[in-house]
């Protein structure tokens, strides 16, 4: 009999449906050689994540750009998924395989809590994930690799905790704030400088949405606010009381303002 | 080498039924019924952790009466049903229509051919936004399927239920009413008054976002029907 985990499931009865098979080519294993690396820049990879930790519980954002090499491949892409009421997860890396991790991970924590009629402790569900993560490991040796940041507001200690990830399914806690994908050094030094312990909510916001702001400035592959689409980062909040989005229009309304005071400036360093 | 006894087709079945019957009217019901905002499953449960009710998918609910140990297991498989098939196609391709069919097939299954067949009748019901499009499925022990509308009852004295319910059921009730008229149906076949922590109470509401299964937990019951 399987436990109560729908990914043992899966793996157990019916592993056609995980992509977790090898990638081969004429019978050899697909590893570093020069067609591999040619193929892996026509996969979409999506890009900039972060959490941090503020007053009321945790936020988790992302920018929504995917790109393939030096390409845009999507402008719209979501990068940040409610996994249940007090958690979340936001993904880089190959976009295929990091959607469809944060998708069974959603079904995954909805699964045990039907089976066992209770939720997951916190700590258990990023305990969950990284073992999740350590299956993709075969994939992510020959380039799909999959970097979540798991979120969410722990009821039993009540604070917001982060965890971070690596390809393996280590798993580290973060106290502050973590950002990661191929704009998460420029929004960590963002944060860095900026980050305090206890912000309120509307500073917090802020300042996440800054960080992907320069993260988008300093990497290519990091989208930043497209005022012409209307496409705008996405940021959820994980509060005691549950997770919430932040609309688009306060968003938009954040960037505006941020946009012309950093004009502004500008002009006068020019004087 | 002695012959083995020769038992006729008709007679093994019927024991089996009989046995399987025997089962299920030794425990207590299960009422489930259409009211305004959604579908009421009602039961007479002393337990409060292990339950008879269960969310299975966003829109499907699951109820079980008859030996505890064979309907959860039943209520296990069908959430992997549900879960397997929404996420190999989409959320909404799964439906109770389908996993009441895959319940009847395993219950006829196991009743023609394992020796002890399962002592449990099952429900699965499935709301929808516009009412008349509901669905209750209720499943017997040996894969019988029927589907019912405006309310059933399963278990120990379903029959005597219905009957009473029979008379006083109206569709669009208010969730008051219909939890007042499940208490009163209970009460009635067991001729004694039911304590609110015996009842396990849950609804599949209309008026929810995605997963429309809901509990009403005690303090919600006492502060909707006065204690």
């Amino acid at each position: 009999m399987w436990n109560s985990s729908f990914y043992d499931f899966l793996t157990s009865q019916y592993p056609n449906m995980l992509s977790q098979s090898v990638l081969k080519y004429d019978g050899e294993i697909l590893t570093n050689n020069a067609s591999h690396n040619e193929s892996i820049k026509n996969i979409p990879f999506g890009t900039t994540i972060l959490a941090m930790k503020y007053r009321d519980g945790v936020i988790i954002a992302g920018d929504r750009m995917a790109t393939e090499g030096y390409q845009v491949a999507a402008r719209r892409v979501e990068k940040v998924y409610r996994c249940d009421d007090y958690s979340a997860i936001a993904i880089s890396g190959a976009a295929g395989a990091c959607i469809e991790m944060a998708r069974l991970f959603q079904i995954e924590l909805e699964h045990y809590e039907k089976l066992e009629g209770m939720h997951l402790t916190l700590d258990g569900k990023a305990n969950k994930l990284s073992l999740m993560l350590r299956g993709n490991l075969p994939l992510a040796m020959q380039g799909l690799i999959v970097i979540p940041i798991f979120a969410g507001y722990d009821l039993s200690k009540n604070e917001g905790r982060i965890y971070k990830y690596d390809i393996t399914g280590g798993r580290y806690e973060e106290t502050e704030y973590y950002s990661t994908g191929s704009g998460g050094k420029d929004a960590r030094s963002t944060l860095k400088k900026l980050y305090s312990a206890d912000m309120p909510e509307d500073k917090a916001i802020s300042l996440a949405l800054e960080a992907l702001y320069d993260a988008a400035e300093e990497d290519i592959g990091t989208g930043g606010p497209d005022m012409i689409r209307g496409i705008y980062p996405t940021l959820k909040m994980i509060r005691k009381t549950g997770i919430a989005d932040l609309d688009e229009e306060t968003i938009e309304t954040v960037y505006k303002r941020m946009i012309a005071n950093r004009q502004k400036s500008h002009k006068k360093e020019k004087l | 080498m002695p012959l083995p006894y020769y038992v006729s087709p008709e007679q093994m079945m019927q024991d089996k039924a009989e046995y399987a019957q025997k089962g299920i009217s030794k425990g207590r019901s299960i009422i489930v019924l259409e009211y305004q905002d959604g579908i009421l499953f009602f039961a007479d449960n002393p337990s409060s952790s292990l339950n008879k009710i269960s969310e299975v998918y966003d829109r499907i609910a699951f109820a079980g009466a008859g030996k505890y140990s064979e309907f959860e297991s039943l209520r296990k498989a069908g959430i992997r049903h549900a879960d397997l098939k929404g996420y190999a196609y989409s959320r909404e391709d799964v439906t109770a229509k389908s996993l009441a069919n895959a319940y009847s097939q395993s219950l006829g299954t196991i009743f023609s051919q394992e020796i002890k067949p399962l002592e449990v009748e099952i429900l699965v019901a499935e709301i929808h936004d516009s009412p008349d499009k509901n669905e209750i499925y209720r499943i017997l022990y040996d894969g019988n399927i029927s589907d019912e509308k405006g309310y059933t009852v399963i278990g120990g004295r379903a029959d005597a239920i219905k009957i009473f319910l029979k008379e006083r059921y109206s569709s669009n009730m208010p969730l008051k009413d219909a939890l007042k008229l499940s208490i009163e149906a209970l009460e009635s076949a067991v001729n004694m008054k039911l304590a609110q922590e015996n009842m396990e109470v849950a609804v599949l509401d209309r008026n929810k976002n995605r997963r429309k299964f809901r509990r009403i937990k005690i303090d919600e019951l006492t502060a909707i029907i006065g204690s």
